[in-house]
Formats: structure tokens, sequence, C-alpha cells
């Protein structure tokens, strides 16, 4: 995971990790070769705030900040300690940045943001965005989106990127100056060209159809994960209520009393362990979370794919139908079925200056459609080649990442049995001692 | 000193090993070594094993070895309770269990008998004991019916708490150094099934028993007056301790549900890997090897709530029925005393009226009736010395039973608070003991899987340095 991969220039986390798995990832962080602007700068989201503020419609509400955190990598290796630079930023802002993204760099399979609303909630987690702990959460999300950006090899150079992590001010107009907004696919566009394109590359289509499973798999796994925690956390939780009777129950006892009592202790350290369990499984979870968002983002690189290369089919066929008027109108032949043809039979021929003028302005429209052909076609090979290299790097980063997550939760696995051993190996003792 | 141990057959004799087997221990391997070691260090403790920790049917002769026993003897009676079979006739139908009994007592003509019962028969026994022992604590039996319908009746699993209760039950009367003489139990263990029947039509008949009853409703509503106060200490216990265990048998019902509800979910969770891992290339092993991580720690939960049904389930369901037995003996002890009392106040009375100044209207009437005064008198005072003198005898047999009763009820006080911490025990720690293997199972599982991801990374790093 980015976090922790950067366990050296983020301070925050406290994960803990064995050494070879500290090495492994030194070792598999994202960080590409060339100069990503992670290798110039450290970057963290350090706090999270709330504040008050007025909103859209001039009503009160209450929302959170998140203190970004930068400084530059060679001041630090210089041995100097620099104070962070740093500014607030609200979620809505990195939403902004993010969109922005995905409109300059369609090609890019975009890092997602950490969920908007709190999914996949079993009875004890909080479905409330101000929840601490949601909060906490949400700062790790960001501070590995920002990671992940900052070390991609196209993403990292990007200016208003740049800006987001280190000027507070006007951040926003500038970015709505670059006019992405108005560079958005719109949805409606993008699902034609779906149904529609004749010859996409099935590659991406093959990518297209594994990005839909990956989709429904992980929020499967996710919903009945949910489920499982839910109930582990019943089980143990009600090993408490043993405490409290064992405890009452030795008062009334001579000979027990001891091993009850102290019975008793372990039971509710039992039940008051499954708490730090499952919050050590929340970011396992997010960790699958945020794969199941990358999947959408994946989606959307085959989707731009199948829109280029629709707008390079049509054009080819506009300019090819443009061609066969041409031929028709130079010859006289009708090849095709044509009103134009009917009527002319109808209705007799057209002038020859009618024709000429017709013809020149054909001509016309055909350099351009050759034109525009062309730059389609290099529109879409570009694409084709820069989306495949993202696309690669992205799988290459998910085996990665996600083999590390079912290690990592194998090893809490690991951990909780462990305690369970040693909570039931104490209970038997003292049970023993009754 | 052991008589018959040795000649007890039991079709499989895997669980408990008796002390004798020790020179074949060097046959062992290692491991099986440590085993058997530990299992051998808490029989030598002498108070841990009860029927309620097997559930092997087969070794449940074995285990009637070990039970507790206080006077240092070995056992000289075995019986078990099992092959339930279903019974159809016209009008019922009905479950009945073989019970086998092996013994060299000699007050029983042969050393083996089998028989089977039906659940009447065994509640007909309690009865019997504890009519002839009324302060005598009686192992509950398991209950009648099921709330929930007739059809549960003939549930496997209902058969099979209820066969074990039942097979507990009879070990515990031939634990007990009175009721085991009882003849009733003996005719219980030996009878033929016509023979039971006949003999459950002698002894006091209805009317007698129902004068008894009303006797007992009448002292009840009595009260008594002077009850020693460690009965009531007792009295005390008891009812505090009802509480608690009801407590924990429903604690522990509840565990169980929440453990199966688990294992519902767990059951559904691992297949959501597998069918991650058919998407997949290089995730794929991995993604399967969670699934079946995820399986095998579901068989282990299976396992684990199994033997929490089994072994600790039962257990504290029995003391819930416990504490209601210890109330009724203790109502039964407050009834002897509280007769003794009556009869007391009633010599009393006599007492007085005999001593009264004849000034009365007995001697008015008599005068009038022609008789002599002095005559009377005398006449009326003899009558009253011969009831006193009934009374007096009748109050030293009560004045007997109620001491018989509350020495009986002393001495089977202690006993039952030691089988009971003996029960509960080894209840709990069989249950802290599995619980511990099943998360050392699950740890094994998990652990395995970690290492064979452990021994892969070498070659990816490789991969990712190469440029």
């Amino acid at each position: 995971m980015a976090d922790a991969g950067n366990k050296e220039s983020a301070p925050i986390g406290g994960d803990e990790f064995t050494n070879t798995e500290l090495e492994n990832n030194k070792n598999n962080t994202m960080v590409e070769e060339g100069s990503t602007l992670l290798r110039r700068m450290e970057i963290s989201v350090a706090e999270a705030e709330k504040r008050t503020g007025k909103n859209t419609v001039n009503m009160q509400e209450i929302f959170t900040v998140y203190l970004i955190e930068t400084r530059p990598i060679d001041a630090i290796t210089e041995g100097h300690n620099p104070a962070p630079d740093s500014l607030w930023r609200r979620y809505s802002e990195f939403e902004i940045l993010r969109n922005y993204l995905l409109v300059t760099y369609p090609f890019i399979v975009v890092p997602p943001l950490p969920e908007k609303r709190a999914e996949f909630v079993w009875h004890k987690l909080s479905a409330d965005n101000m929840d601490p702990d949601f909060v906490e959460r949400r700062r790790i999300g960001l501070e590995n989106f920002l990671l992940r950006v900052a070390s991609h090899s196209v993403l990292s150079n990007d200016k208003i990127l740049y800006h987001f992590l280190t000027e507070e001010h006007r951040w926003k107009e500038v970015v709505y100056e670059t006019g992405f907004q108005a560079k958005a696919d719109s949805r409606i566009k993008a699902l034609s060209a779906t149904f529609r394109v004749k010859n996409p590359d099935k590659r991406f289509t093959e990518m297209k159809h594994y990005s839909d499973e990956l989709q429904s798999l992980t929020s499967q796994l996710l919903r009945v994960r949910a489920r499982v925690a839910d109930r582990i956390y019943g089980v143990y939780k009600v090993h408490g209520n043993y405490g409290r009777v064992f405890s009452e129950w030795s008062a009334l006892e001579k000979e027990m009393g001891d091993g009850l009592q102290s019975a008793g202790h372990h039971m509710d350290a039992y039940a008051a362990s499954v708490d730090d369990i499952l919050e050590e499984e929340e970011r396992y979870a997010d960790q699958l979370k945020e794969y199941l968002f990358y999947a959408e983002a994946l989606r959307a690189v085959c989707r731009k794919h199948e829109l280029t290369q629709y707008e390079l089919e049509t054009a080819s066929s506009d300019l090819i139908s443009k061609k066969q008027q041409r031929e028709e109108l130079a010859t006289g032949m009708v090849r095709t079925f044509s009103f134009k043809g009917m009527t002319n039979k109808l209705f007799g021929q057209e002038t020859p200056e009618q024709r000429e003028a017709k013809l020149s302005l054909l001509e016309e429209q055909i350099v351009q459609g050759e034109e525009t052909v062309t730059e389609k076609t290099v529109e879409c090979e570009e694409y084709v080649k820069g989306a495949w290299v993202d696309m690669q790097r992205f799988k290459e980063q998910k085996d990665r990442d996600l083999r590390e997550a079912l290690i990592g939760y194998a090893v809490m696995q690991i951990s909780m049995c462990k305690k369970g051993i040693q909570v039931w190996t104490n209970a038997k003792e003292c049970f023993h001692k009754m | 000193m052991s008589r018959t141990i040795d000649a007890v057959v039991s079709p499989t004799q895997t669980n408990t090993i008796p002390a004798d087997i020790s020179g074949q221990m060097l046959d062992l391997d290692e491991d099986d070594d440590l085993e058997v070691f530990s299992k051998d260090s808490t029989l030598a403790d002498g108070n841990m094993f009860n029927a309620s920790m097997q559930t092997s049917p087969g070794s449940m002769v074995n285990q009637c070895k070990f039970e507790e026993d206080e006077e240092g003897d070995s056992k000289d009676i075995f019986i078990t309770v099992d092959n339930p079979e279903s019974h159809v006739t016209a009008i019922e139908t009905f479950i009945t269990y073989r019970v086998l009994t092996k013994t060299t007592r000699s007050e029983f003509d042969n050393s083996e008998y089998e028989v089977r019962r039906r659940y009447q028969d065994f509640l007909w026994l309690k009865g019997k004991l504890e009519e002839a022992h009324s302060t005598l604590i009686v192992h509950p039996l398991p209950e009648k019916f099921v709330v929930k319908g007739m059809v549960e009746r003939f549930n496997g699993d209902f058969i099979a708490t209820r066969r074990k209760a039942l097979h507990k039950f009879l070990n515990r009367i031939a634990d007990h150094p009175i009721l085991s003489c009882s003849e009733d139990f003996k005719v219980f263990l030996s009878a033929q099934a016509w023979e039971l029947t006949t003999y459950k039509k002698q002894g006091p008949g209805f009317l007698s028993r129902m004068g008894e009853t009303v006797r007992a409703v009448a002292n009840s509503v009595r009260g008594v007056k002077n009850r020693p106060e460690e009965f009531t200490a007792i009295q005390e216990y008891v009812e505090d301790f009802s509480n608690k265990i009801s407590c924990l048998d429903k604690v522990t019902q509840r565990i169980v549900k929440e453990q199966k509800e688990y294992l519902e979910e767990l059951k559904e969770y691992g297949p959501t890997y597998t069918l991650w891992s058919g998407s997949e290339e290089e995730l794929a092993e991995q993604l399967k090897g969670v699934a079946g991580c995820i399986e095998r720690c579901c068989k282990e939960t299976e396992e684990q709530v199994g033997h929490l049904s089994d072994t600790l389930v039962p257990v504290l369901h029995e003391y819930v029925l416990c504490a209601e037995t210890l109330k009724a003996v203790l109502r039964r002890r407050d009834n002897i005393q509280a007769e003794f009392e009556a009869k007391n106040e009633t010599l009393a009375t006599k007492k007085v009226d005999r001593d009264a100044e004849s000034s009365d209207l007995g001697f008015v009437w008599g005068s009038l009736l022609g008789k002599n005064p002095e005559e009377a008198r005398h006449q009326r005072q003899e009558r009253l010395d011969g009831e006193i003198e009934e009374l007096k005898e009748e109050i030293d047999k009560l004045e007997d039973r109620v001491e018989w009763a509350n020495n009986a009820l002393k001495g089977d006080w202690g006993r039952w608070q030691r089988s009971m911490r003996g029960d509960l025990k080894s209840a709990f720690f069989s249950t802290a003991e599995k619980n511990v293997d099943y998360y050392e199972k699950c740890l094994a599982v998990w652990e395995t899987f970690l290492l064979s991801q452990r021994t892969e990374p070498s070659e990816e790093t490789d991969r990712d340095n190469t440029p």
C-alpha cells in the first residue's frame, strides 16, 4: 500500500511490519523511474480538523479539512530539518483535482480517492462522515492518493498537482481556468461509442471485462467480509457476560471463588480484544476498496479508447462516403441508391455549375476529412500506446499491492489466533485452579 | 483394589488410557507420547473427568471407572445407557433405551443385565427414590419434552442429548452410597419389562399417597418456625446459585447461537476469494490459498461449536435442573420439620388441656348425665393421657425423622457440592481447552499459508531490479 511503501518519507501510519516486509515495501513502491515528484518532495496528509463555514447555498455547515505537509527531500538529505510547508484542503478539493486529472490524462488509470461515504458498514462501524475513525481512515486514504499520484511518471509532473500541494490560494480558480470541465466527455457520448464501435483493440475489450469483474468481485467480497466481522463481534462480546456472571458467582463460592474470579477477568479481556482486531481488519478492507474504485478508473480508460476509436471510425467512414459522393458526381455513375440520385432521375440533372460547386465543396471536405482521419489515427494510436503502458503498470502495481494485502490479512488472522490462544490458555489455568 | 475393571467390555477404547497400559506407551511415537502423558496427568488429579467430558459412546463405560469415588474403593457397578430404539404401537410411539449393567455386588443375582427402559420408567425410578429418601439429592432427569412440540421428541440431537443425561442419571445414583442400595434401583436395572410393570403396581396405594401429599401441602402452608441456621444458609446459597447457573446457561446458549451464525457467514466468505481467483492470473494462487484457509477454519469452527454443544451446554442445563431439585429437597426437609413442630404444638395443647381445672363443659355435661364428677374427670384424664402418650410416640418418631432427614441432607449437601464443583470445573476446563485447540489449529492453517507466500518474494525482487 502506498503509505506503507513510503514509510520512510511518510511519518504517519505506525503500522508494524516485519523486517522482510519493510524490505519488500521499499522495493515494491510505486516510485517509478525517472524524476517523479515524490523523489523530490516529501508529502503527507498529517492531520484532520473540523471547520465551520457557509456552503454554496449560504447555510452553515461543518466540514473536515486535511493538512497537507510537504518538504523538499534534498534539504532533508543534506541534514537540515526544515519545517514543512503546509496547507489545508477539503475532500471536495481533492475531488476536483482528481476530476481534472481524469480529463487531462484520460489514458492513465488515475488513482481513486477514499470513499465519499462509508459503505460496507457492519453494525458497530459508524456510517457517519464525522465519526473520528472514519475521518482517520479517510486521512490515510487521501495521503495514499497523493503519494500514488506524486509517484506516477506522468501525473506527477502536472502543474496543477504541484499547485494543489504547495499553494493554498487561488488553486480553485486556476484549475477551473484550465477549462477541464468543458473537455470532459459526456456520458451519452461515451455510452453510445461503447455500443457502436466496430473494431476496438481486443486487449482493451478484455481489460474492460476484467474491470467489471474486479468491481463486482471485490464488492461482493467486501460485503461478506463486513457480515463476518459483524458476527465475530457478536461472539466475542457475548463472552463478556461470562466475566460478569463468573464474578458474581465467585462471591458465592469458597473453593472455586478465586479461579472463577480470574477466569472472569480473562473473559472480559477476550471480549474487549475484538475491537482492536476488527479495527485492523478495516485497514485491510480499505486496501481492497481502493482496488474496487480502481476498477472504475480502469474501465474509464477502456471506454475512452472505445470513444477515440469510434471517432476515428466515424471520421473514416465519413471520408469514405464523401469520396464516394465525389466519384459519383465526377463520373455520373450512381453506385449506390440515394435519394439525390432518385431526384436527379425524376427531376433531371443539375446544371454543370451546380455540380462544379458541389464538387469543390466536396473536395474541401475531403481534404479536411483526410486531415481529421490522420489526426484521429495518430490520436488513437498514441492513446492505445500510452494507455496500454499505464494499464500494464497498473496491473503490476495491483498484483503487488493485493498480494501484500493478502499477506497482511494472514498476519492479522495469525495475530488474532495468538491472542485467542493466550486468553483461553489463561482461562484454562484458572478453571484448573477452581 | 479393582475388582472388575478388565472385565468391562466396550466397543472402542480410544479416548481414555487406564493406568495399566503404561507398559505400551514406549511403543507410541514422540508426539503421541506427549498427548498421552498430558491426559494421564489430569486423570491423576482424580476429580477431573466425569461422564460429561467424553463424547464417544463406546468409551462411556471406561469413563465410569474414573468417576470420583469417595470411599477410595473402585466401582463395582457399571451402567451404560445406549441404543435408542423407536417403538410404534396403536396408541403411541415411544423410544426405549438399552440399559446395560455389569456388577459384582452381592445383592444382584447375576453379574450382567441388559434391559430396555423408556423415559417413563426413569421418571418412576426418580419418584420412588425421592419418596423413600426425601432429603437426599437425586440427580435430575432430562426434561420431559421440548417446548416446541411433538416432532422434536424424535429429533436425533434431542434423543442423543437425552440418552447422555439418562446415562449420567443412573451413574450418579450408582455412585450414591445410600441411593444405590435402593431396591427400586435394583429392580429398575434388572427386571424384564413385564416384571417391572408388575413391580410398579405394588407399594403404597393411591389413597395413601394422596394422604401424604395433602399433609405435605398442609405443612408447607403452615411453614417451618425454627429452621436451623445452616439450612437457611443453604437455601440462600441455592437461590443465588440458581440465578447464576441459569445466567450461565443462557449466555452459553447465546454463544452457541452467535458461533453458528458466524459459521454460516464464514461459509460464504471463502468462495468469494475462489470466485475472484478465476479472474486473476498472478494473484489466482494466493486468492485460492486464502479461500482454502478460510474453509479449513470453517471446519474447525464447526468442531468447536459441536464441542460446546456437547460438553458445556448439557452440564449447565443439568445444574439448572439441579438447583430446582435442591429447592425441592429443602422444602421437603422444611415440611418434615413443620410436621414435627405441629405435633409438638398439639402435644402442648393437650397437656394444657389435661392439667386444666375441672371447671369445664365436659365435666358439667358428665354430671348432668348422672356421672360421678370424680369418675368423669378421671375418665377424661385417662383419655387425654392416652392421647398424650400416643402423641409422644409419634413425636419421637417424627423427631427421629427430622434428625435423619437433616443428617441425610447435610451429608448429601457436601457430596453434591463436591460433584458440582467437579462437573462444572471440568466442563469449563474442557471448553477452554477446546478453544485453545481451535485457535491453535487455525493458527497453523494461516501460518502455513504465510510460509508459502514468503518463499516467493525473492523471485519477485529479482524481477523488479532488472532494468
